[in-house]
Order: C-alpha cells, then structure tokens, then sequence
C-alpha cells in the first residue's frame, strides 16, 4: 500500500467539497442528482487506506453529454489497435473504421522495411444498405479473401459495428470458415458499439479474443533470464520506447507488450514470460488473470509514469526475480538516470509548486499522472476516470462485493482452467509469502482514491456541465482530459493538457517521459500567453477625453 | 514506407474499402446542427458515434463541439432507444438549455427502425420540450451515401421543420452554403454584402466553430442562424443553393413546401464557379456587381496569369468530396493543370460523368472513381507519378511515400489551421488556393534545384 498523502490540507479548498458536490448537482433533473450524487465522492482515506464508495461502470445517463466512447473503441480502437502486423477489418458501416485510423497515436517501429506494418492502413467493409437488409457475411467473407489477396498477412481480425449484432450476421463462423481456407490466424471480435456501458466492455471482449485465439500458440522459449510481459502499455507518443530501453539497459527480457509496438507473434509466445507487469490495470488485467491461471504466471501492478513510480516498479521487478545481478543493474540504471530527472524537477518545482490540478482521463491516467504532478509539487484537487470500476477507485480489495448488473454480465467471463500440459507455477508459495511480506504484492491494485489527499474530490463519468462547473468554482491551474474537452477548458482561460493523445507530444513514461511532462506543464502552468486575454480598451474601459492631442 | 504494402498492381476489390475517402452520414449531420444558433445536436445510438464525431470535428476545427448521445445500450438496442430519446430530450433541455435539439440517427437506430417523429411527439405530449424550443430531426443511416448525405439531410430537415408559407414575400434570397467551412461561409456573407442582397445563410457555422479566445466559454457561440430565420425561409423571393449535393435536397424541399425558386449552382471555388456565382445573385436580386468584387477578381487573375508557367501542365491528384472537387476540377483545368486522378468516397455516377465533361481537354487519361477510396488513389499514383496532390491530412501518408508536394484540403484536415480562419471560397478563397499551391510547387522546386540553378526570384 502506498502511503497517504495529505500535503492538501481539505480546509483550504474553496469552496469546501461538500459545497462544490452540492453545486455540481443542484442543477439535475432528480433523478440524475441521485445517480450522479453516488458517482460524485468526496475522498477520506480511513485507516488501512480504506476510502468511501463510488458507484462506477454503470451506465451514462443519455443527454448527459459524457466523454465515453464505445465498446469498439475500447476493443479495436485501445486493445488491437496498437498491434502494427495484424489486418484489422472493421465490419460495418465506414464511420467506425475511419474515426479509428490512426488517431490513437499509438506508435510502431517494425523491425525492418519488409515487416508487415498496417497500422497506417484502414480496412473497412462498408456495409451498404443491402446488407442490412440481407446481411454481412456474404460481403464479409470477401472481404477477407481480397485482403488476404492483396497482403497475405500472418493474421487477419474483425471487429463487429452496432449494425452487425442487431442483423444476426454470424462473424466468428465466417472467420472460422475462412481461417480453415486460408491457413492463417482469423478471429472475430463481437464488440458492438451497445455493449457495456463504455469502452470498458471493449477491453475485456479484446482480452477474451486475444487470450483464446492468440496466446499460447507458440511455446518456443527465446532464452533471457528475465521474462516479462508488459501489459496495458498502448505506446501513445513512443512510451513503450522509452521502458523499453529501460527494460534492456537493467537487463530485463521483454516477451511480449500488450499491445503498444507489438506484432501477433509476441502474444502468441507471450504465456513463456515469468511475470507480467499491469499499467492500465483496467483494460488489460482479464490477459493477466486467466494467463496466471491456465500458465501460472504470477503479475503485479507497476507504473512508469513518474520518476519515483519507475524507479520503483523496476525495484519490484528485480525484488521478484531476486538476483543480485540484476538488481544491481537495476540500481545503476536508476542512479545514471534520476540526475538529469531531479535537476530539471527541482527547477520546475519552484514554479510550479503550489499550483492545482485537475484529471479526468481514462482507466488508469487520471491515477498515474498524479504521480508527476506530486512530483512538481502540484496538487490533485479533483480527479475521476472515463471508464474505470470500482477496484480502479477503491483498489481491488472491493472486487468481492462489487455487484455484478446486467450489463457487465452481457460480457463473457471466460472459464480458464490451469493447462494440463503447460501450467508452471513461477514462484514457490514460500518465496511467495516472503516477497509479500517486503514491498511486493501479487494480484492487487490499491486503487486511485487511497493515494489521493482527503477533501479531494473523486468524480466517475464526468459530464461536460460539471467540467464547467468545477472550473467555475475551482479554477484549476490546470486540466488533464481529452480532445471533446480540450477546447472548452482552454476557452476557459484553463490550460489543458491531453492525457490520451498527450497533444502530439511525449513520450511521458520513464525517466526521459518525466522530463518531458516536467517542462511541458511547466511551460503551459507559467506561459504568458494566458495574460493576453483582455486589450487594453477591456482593462480601462474609461475613456479621458475625446482626442488626447486636443 | 508508411503505406509499405500498397504496390501498383491492382487487384479488383468488390468488399474491402481500404483508406476511404469518404466517412459516414452523421458527422455531416452534426456539424450541419452546429450552424443553427443555439442548437445542440444530438445523436441516437450508441455513445461512440457521438464520441467519434465531436473528437473528428474538434481535431478539424481546434474548437468545442458539443453535442448529446442516447447512449444506447443492449437493452435499448432491443427494445428501442424510445426511452433514452426522451429522457435525453428532457435532460439536455434541463441542463444545457438549448433553443433547438437537433436529432440524427445512426446505423443502429436506423437498423432497429426508431421513429423518431413519434419520439420526439411522445416527448412533447409528456411535457419534456419547454415552451418556444424545438426538436428537429433528420434521418441519417451510415450505411447509405457519405457525410455530405448527412449534412444535406440535416440541412433539408432545417426546411422542413420551420420553413412555413405564411408572411409576405420579402426581397431577401436564401444561401444554402454547402458542406464548406466556417471561414467559407463568413466569406459567403461578405460577398453577398458587397453586393448589397438581403439574405438568410442555412446552416451557418461562422463563428461557432471558429470563435475567438476571452477565457470565457460560451456553449451557445454568437454565431449559427437563428430559428426566427429559419421560420422566414418560405418568405424569401429566391434560394441559392452551393454544391449540388450538399445543399440541392434542402433548396428543391424549399421550393415543393413554400413555392421558393431556386438555382443550384456549384460550389463558388476557384474562377468561373465563382464568376457564375456572382453573376445569378446579380441578375436574381437585379443589382449591379461593386467595384470591389471586381477588384477581387482582377486580384485572382492577376496572380494567375503572373504565375501560369508554374502551373501549366502540372498534373495533380485529387480526393474529397463530390461539391468539392468539381469545382476544384474545373479551377485546376482554367489554370491550365491536369487533374487527372479524382477521387471520392462518396457514391454517385452523375460526380464521374460531371468530372469527364470538366477535363475533356486533359491531354492525358484521366481516372476518376465515385465510391473510390484513397487506396485505389494511391495506386494509380504508383502506377504513374502526379505533379501534386490536393487532399485531407491522411493524403500526407501518400504525400511522404512518394515524395510528392500536397496542400491539404477537404475534410478532415487534423494537422494544420488555416481552413478554420482563411477561406477557399469566392475570389479571396481561390487566391489562397493558388498561394498554397504555388507554395507547395516552388518549395519543391527549391528544395530539388540544382545549386547553379536555385532561383532567387520565381
């Protein structure tokens, strides 16, 4: 558990939490006060970082103009998306394949200049009318054997639109039937825009498809003492480059990434590593679990966003393999890198210090990029996630009583069981319990909301009249959110700062990452530019004569 | 190579669109809504449609865009959105406060066939639209035409819920401005103010996706045209419509309910279509063009006849949209370039057979494809080099593979600013054009010249 963090002392907040929670719905139909009265928290971190209860993944209330996207999105759009050597046609209309060409920024280096690299491709079927009237999979099927024809990839993906549910065309037969013709890998995903309530419902319907028809096909083992995965790492502005130079300076073995920089070939061999890493706990754990159950692959949480959150992610990499060698290595890195960290921290931290942040991003960003902040001396004052559930707010510790609704229950839950053949428990329950009992946990994520100050407030799905509002009533020195809100915040006069895309910049993760994130919100916390907003005729508005000369 | 595995050969594709040039028919339909004063679009689907689309149009314009979702999920999808519609009508009435809702549906509304006038009818009987506010709708299935499809439909929805016939006619046109940009249409009224016509601008986005900063955010921006015009549309003596199919459908509905003429002329880029332009308002409103547009124009001429041995015989490729690239068609041929590649995603013969008539006089085979995709472009290219490409950001992947100059174009444009504040529309529109080619043409000259022989003056 990491330790509470109260630098921010909930007095000094104007005006009070409870103040501004009551402004934020004062103004709702009845009904949407109440539901959003419980998405709406006001953090206090108990003893043993017990927090209050926040109702999360459930459904957007419609009109409510949320920042949410789909089910697609979060299947094809955040999972397969970043995965540069796998032909991903979208079956549908051709609004969803075009708004996920490339706009993810997730970013790719094959390994030579006749690898396979469709990322930079959109493939679509274009559904016309007359296959919502008659059906799909006709124009499915073809569109497979043409782009079988025109590339011969190693592996071919679909991924179903609204439309394709609701007219019954059957994906995965057709997959099936064409997988058998072509001899290569082809799989469906059905992740129907409706499905779920967010993106959310996107990421575990990837991790079920990726897990039964990718991983563990390949149980070649390529040498490397220290094999780890690294999974809900989407490489978005060249993250994944940065720890994975890390990764090979301390002498660490990267199987497989899921799924930035990453090719179809790493997954299938991925279920060899030791251990898996979890940064976005939300969209990728289900991967984690059912590997730990059918190969008996232990994971742990880290975090390579912030200087100290790296440094000690490595730490716990190297406390779990427990060799001197390594950890040596791992400390040599740290040392050779954290110099050039703190001098550019320490002096950004006198500008920067004192100054108020808010983050509402994601599953797991609105967590991670606090770390930065504190980092700078900044402080959190108001956060929440796009998608995330419960355990990503209170920590996995409330997963027993997380009530399970009709809509999470539309997503299959895979039923693993261990490999007969290929189950290897990785580490002895003895070693086991002696790492717990140092700074190593297994399985478990403490949540955002214990390591958030109390008096902080904690908002889940936030729409766009609170963002308004909360600026209005906090005005924040900052904003982290994404493109649907950029503009609105700035137009504000509130610098704001995109943690999906990271406004075309980055990378943010690591010791180089932090650097960069460093020096950009101090030149967007400092920059005059927000000093222009008013001409001098605004500022003195009183007039002294009719022509001065006179 | 970013596009490393398009080769020249071409193998004939009758399922797989790849690169397309086109996207689907609610984005045109939201940012139709967006040029009402006052409005707040609304899409009926899922909540990624909206997501998808607010995110294309902010990374265009640089700019908030606001708008609702049903935010349907399986039970709706079932069952029918009828409960999500209403309750979204009454939340977004409550919180947001806007004078006008305007819905469009998607392929999933469409599919499970919601009716949304009976919607929309339920949730007046129920009291969830407050008095003096309305709720429009257009029908906007993804899975026929493109987002111009959408735009007209929303655009033609505008006259079908508040065009009426009663007031008397008034010497005052319409201005239906196409599927163009803000900057556009405030060029469009500049140009009718200069030539002294009352008129009434529908949908008009000048303004509200092009607002300046105050650090004040204002949902409803000044901009967009008022209800209280659009109600007076029935009453004008005339319309003009720009883009045939942008803004034909809205003009020819106009004309059946309130007996309103109207002409449908192409898209006002580049000379003639422009000339043509001034020229019907000209002889329909009975006034005489002002020394000023002629200026404009002789402006435009000047820079064309000055810089023609640049232009002559380049040969460019183009794609984007019907309305758009016509024009653009016949500017490039008046300049004396060959367009000889032409692209659109959106479906349609009457677009091929129009861009045949317009470069009949293109000394070289010139391919053009309807219902194409920007793959099929990239090919053609590979099978035979262009001088230039003109096209959306994605054109920049080809742009860089084949070394080619390229000035963007269309929608979407995610990667530089200009299209929100300088418009290519009118005299003004088409020097800009020109600047932008010949900027992209001498660079490249610049860049590729020999040292004896890089020219100081061009």
């Amino acid at each position: 558990m990491s330790e509470v963090l109260d630098t921010n002392n909930p007095e000094t907040l104007t005006p009070p939490p409870e103040v501004v929670k009551e402004e934020l719905l004062a103004k709702y139909p009845t009904k949407v006060a109440r539901k959003r009265a419980k998405q709406i928290v006001i953090n206090e971190v108990g003893p043993d970082c017990t927090v209050p209860e926040i109702m999360a993944n459930v459904r957007t209330i419609p009109g409510i103009i949320t920042q949410r996207g789909c089910t697609y999105a979060g299947c094809k759009g955040v999972v397969l998306g970043p995965t540069r050597d796998i032909v991903n046609i979208t079956h549908g209309p051709i609004g969803c394949g075009f708004y996920s060409w490339l706009t993810r920024r997730n970013q790719t280096r094959p390994a030579g200049p006749d690898d396979f690299n469709f990322m930079t491709y959109c493939f679509s079927t274009d559904m016309q009318e007359e296959q919502i009237i008659f059906g799909g999979e006709k124009k499915l099927r073809q569109a497979i054997q043409e782009a079988y024809d025109l590339f011969k990839p190693k592996a071919i993906a679909v991924f179903a639109t609204c439309p394709v549910g609701l007219i019954g065309d059957d994906i995965h037969a057709v997959c099936r039937e064409m997988k058998e013709k072509l001899g290569i890998n082809i799989f469906a995903f059905s992740c129907e825009g409706y499905k779920g309530v967010s993106q959310s419902a996107g990421h575990h319907i990837a991790n079920n498809g990726i897990f039964t028809h990718v991983v563990g096909l390949d149980d070649s083992v390529n040498g490397g003492r220290f094999r780890i995965n690294l999974l809900g790492e989407y490489n978005i502005g060249g993250d994944a480059f940065e720890i994975e130079r890390l990764f090979e300076e301390c002498g660490l073995n990267l199987v497989a990434t899921f799924s930035g920089n990453s090719t179809i070939d790493q997954f299938a061999n991925s279920h060899t590593a030791d251990l898996n890493l979890i940064m976005c706990h939300r969209s990728i754990n289900y991967v984690a679990e059912m590997m730990e159950t059918k190969f008996g692959i232990p994971w742990i949480k880290v975090n390579f966003i912030g200087a100290e959150a790296t440094a000690k992610s490595l730490r716990k990499i190297a406390a779990y393999f427990d060799d001197p060698e390594l950890s040596a290595r791992v400390e040599e890195v740290i040392a050779r890198e954290m110099p050039a960290v703190e001098a550019v921290r320490a002096e950004v931290h006198e500008r920067c210090a004192g100054k108020k942040a808010m983050l509402f991003v994601g599953g797991s960003r609105a967590h991670h990029y606090q770390e930065l902040f504190r980092e700078m001396g900044m402080e959190t004052i108001a956060a929440g996630y796009e998608f995330a559930h419960r355990d990503d707010y209170e920590g996995r510790r409330v997963l027993p009583n997380i009530k399970v609704d009709a809509d999470s229950r539309n997503i299959e839950e895979l039923h693993v069981e261990p490999d007969p053949q290929r189950f290897t428990p990785r580490i002895t329950p003895e070693d086991l319990a002696r790492l717990a009992m140092g700074d190593l946990t297994f399985k478990d994520y403490e949540g955002m909301m214990p390591t958030m100050a109390n008096g902080s407030l904690v908002v889940d799905d936030i729409s766009q009249y609170e963002t308004e509002k909360l600026i209005e009533l906090y005005r924040p020195d900052i904003i982290c959110a994404g493109i649907k809100e950029k503009y609105v915040i700035q137009k504000s006069g509130v610098p704001m700062k995109q943690l999906h895309s990271y406004d075309y910049s980055g990378p943010y993760a690591g010791f180089q990452g932090a650097i960069n994130f460093y020096q950009e919100i101090d030149r967007m916390v400092n920059s005059k530019v927000w000093k222009f907003l008013k001409a001098p005729w605004q500022e003195h508005p009183e007039l002294t004569a009719h022509y001065v000369w006179e | 190579m970013l596009l490393r595995h398009t080769t020249a050969e071409i193998i004939e594709r009758t399922a797989l669109t790849v690169n397309p040039a086109k996207t689907c028919q609610p984005i045109g339909a939201m940012y139709a809504a967006l040029g009402i004063h006052r409005c707040l679009p609304h899409s009926h689907g899922s909540q990624g449609c909206c997501a998808y689309h607010r995110s294309t149009l902010t990374r265009h314009y640089k700019e908030p865009v606001m708008a609702g979702t049903s935010s349907f999920t399986e039970g709706a999808s079932v069952f029918g959105g009828q409960a999500n519609l209403v309750q979204a009508i009454h939340n977004m009435f409550t919180i947001y406060e806007p004078d006008v809702i305007a819905v469009h549906t998607t392929c999933l509304s469409e599919t499970i066939g919601d009716d949304i006038p009976q919607i929309i009818a339920k949730a007046r009987d129920e009291g969830k639209i407050p008095p003096g506010k309305y709720v429009i709708h257009a029908n906007t299935p993804s899975y026929v035409g493109s987002h111009v499809t959408g735009f007209a439909n929303m655009v033609k929805a505008m006259v079908d819920y508040f065009a009426t016939t009663e007031g008397r006619k008034e010497h005052r046109l319409n201005l239906i401005p196409g599927y163009v940009e803000p900057a556009d249409m405030e060029e469009l009224k500049r140009i009718v103010g200069e030539l002294g016509i009352a008129t009434i601008m529908f949908p008009d986005t000048s303004n509200v996706l092009n607002t300046p900063q105050t650090g004040r955010y204002a949902m409803y921006p000044p901009g967009g045209v008022k209800v209280a015009d659009l109600q007076r549309l029935g009453t004008s003596v005339g319309t003009v419509a720009l883009g045939r199919l942008a803004s034909g459908s809205a003009a020819r509905a106009l004309d059946t309910k309130c007996k309103v003429p109207c002409e449908i002329l192409d898209l006002p880029i580049g000379l003639k279509a422009t000339d043509r332009f001034i020229d019907t308002l000209r002889q329909i409103a009975g006034v005489s063009v002002p020394d000023s547009l002629n200026l404009d124009r002789g402006r435009l001429l000047d820079v064309i006849t000055d810089m023609h041995q640049y232009f002559f015989g380049r040969k460019v490729a183009l794609a984007g949209d019907p309305d758009q690239l016509i024009s653009l068609t016949e500017f490039l041929v008046d300049i004396d370039m060959w367009p000889i590649y032409i692209v659109t995603g959106t479906p349609g013969k009457k677009f091929e057979s129009r861009i045949r008539e317009l470069t009949k006089e293109v000394p070289y085979p010139v391919k053009v494809q309807a219902g194409g995709d920007m793959f099929l472009l990239h090919q053609w290219i590979k099978q035979e080099p262009v001088d230039l490409l003109i096209g959306n950001t994605y054109m920049k992947y080809i742009s860089r593979d084949e070394d080619i100059p390229m000035v963007r174009f269309g929608f979407p444009i995610l990667d530089r600013l200009g299209h929100v504040y300088f418009p290519t529309v009118g005299y003004r529109g088409g020097l800009r054009l020109l600047e932008q080619i010949l900027d992209a043409l001498l660079d490249r000259q610049d860049r590729d010249a020999p040292e004896e022989s890089f020219e100081l003056v061009m």
